[in-house]
């Protein structure tokens, strides 16, 4: 039966993982390729690498970080953060990365999606959308780090996405990144009803729980682990027995 | 002994290439007919639309890959290389696959999501020597929109919308529809079962 995935996440900045809360208080984790063989061998099904890194010089280290962290991982990985062009895209894919997550560039230019899907494969392209509840109770896709309202209901996003060749989504509460209180179930259920690609659900994980509801009542394929890893790489094991209990199919023992 | 991966321009070839080598093996990857035909062991690796194996046609490449199958030396389908060594996909109806193995390739049906993306468990059910050492119910990972039947080669099956074939073998022609090369354990397993067999 087809499992649903754990992807851990790490934030990384001038070839360090960093954690913080909402991007404050920032603080060395580690090395990104250790730490993502750690996560793989704990039993995560994917790996993310996100660099939000705010200045090129610090940027330049982000292929040789890819270079690294992919020798060593036999699962898929992913690489996002700032990925503006084809060239940009092919430049990490070059360094062992198997898909991109474009965000921001997806929204200021559509044609991106359809041009890194063709010459790639549409599986290896992953628009990320950070999306916000708006007082009608839609929810509106934000870009440069959640700074900047598009304008743009999030489904209708998705979707037209999906269309131009993306092969997942990366689905970002921003009301409840950094929270803990739970993914926002609503959100996921509405986009990953609209689309046919899977849905990574994204923000808010504190508890097994969560996850759960996520998969669930949100419906969704896959869900990020960032924070919450920070408490303890044995916790994905944990967290993969809890599901399993609660009889989400999940690839454990791995 | 070389390993030959073709590059025909269908998806990022370096994760294969790095995991064969992370197993200590050396590989070319290549475009030229005359090192495929050369190679002792052959991969055509693919993702995306059956459309690109159309670049195979007309440059020489699928006689190389023909010439490599004559010799019997071991040729491994991945993807969308091996749905290429079936006769069709309804994916890209005017173009013919090798026809290795009877039956086409069709999309997966209405009632589930599709691609099937992810981790989904192997039904071993035969003899093979590329899952030689792989648990029963080993977790792979796949990400596809068609899939090919289950054919009287299959050794390993999947079951997602139906059952489809997640393994062919037939003496040293194999295809697999997974990417071992991102299936953890049981991945790199079948790769070093591969690199292993004689040649």
């Amino acid at each position: 039966m087809l499992t649903k995935r754990i992807i851990a996440c790490l934030d990384v900045t001038g070839g360090r993982v960093v954690k913080g809360v909402q991007f404050l208080n920032l603080r060395d984790a580690g090395d990104p390729a250790e730490l993502a063989e750690i996560h793989s061998a704990a039993g995560a099904d994917e790996i993310v690498l996100l660099d939000i890194s705010a200045s090129a010089e610090r940027r330049a280290t982000l292929l040789d970080t890819v270079r690294r962290a992919a020798r060593r991982l036999f699962i898929p990985f992913t690489v996002g953060g700032g990925i503006r062009s084809l060239a940009e895209a092919s430049a990490v894919f070059e360094a062992g990365a198997d898909k991109v997550s474009i965000n921001s560039a997806a929204l200021f230019d559509p044609g991106l999606i359809g041009c890194i899907a063709e010459r790639f494969g549409s599986q290896a392209v992953i628009v990320a959308i950070d999306a916000k509840r708006t007082s009608d109770g839609h929810y509106e896709a934000y870009i440069r780090g959640g700074r900047t309202a598009t304008g743009r209901d999030a489904c209708v996003w998705a979707k037209e996405a999906e269309a131009r060749g993306a092969g997942e989504i990366l689905l970002t509460s921003m009301d409840r990144d950094g929270t803990r209180v739970g993914f926002d179930c609503d959100l996921t259920r509405a986009v990953s009803d609209t689309v046919r690609i899977p849905v990574i659900a994204s923000g808010g994980a504190g508890t097994a729980e969560h996850f759960i509801s996520v998969f669930q009542e949100g419906h969704a394929d896959a869900a990020l682990a960032a924070s919450i890893l920070h408490y303890g790489v044995t916790e994905l094991g944990c967290l993969k027995q809890n599901l399993s209990v609660a009889g989400i199919p999940v690839r454990w023992p791995c | 002994m070389t390993i030959a991966v073709v590059d025909y321009g269908a998806g990022n070839l370096t994760s294969v290439k790095k995991a064969l080598n992370s197993l200590g093996q050396e590989v070319v990857v290549t475009c030229d007919p005359e090192q495929v035909s050369r190679a002792d062991k052959l991969i055509v690796p693919g993702v995306g639309h059956f459309a690109a194996t159309s670049a195979l046609n007309g440059t020489g490449l699928r006689e190389a890959i023909q010439r490599v199958i004559e010799r019997e030396r071991p040729f491994l389908g991945i993807c969308l290389g091996m749905q290429w060594m079936f006769a069709a996909s309804t994916e890209a109806p005017d173009l013919a696959g090798l026809g290795l193995f009877r039956g086409k390739c069709t999309h997966f049906p209405e009632s589930v999501k599709s691609p099937h993306v992810g981790w989904n468990d192997l039904a071993l059910v035969g003899e093979s020597q590329l899952l030689r050492g792989i648990p029963a119910k080993a977790f792979v990972y796949f990400t596809h929109s068609y899939r090919v039947p289950v054919v009287e080669q299959t050794v390993a099956t999947c079951e997602y919308g139906g059952l489809f074939s997640a393994v062919v073998e037939h003496e040293r022609i194999f295809g697999v529809q997974f990417h071992p090369e991102k299936s953890g354990s049981a991945g790199k397993r079948l790769l070093e079962n591969f690199c292993e067999l004689p040649c």
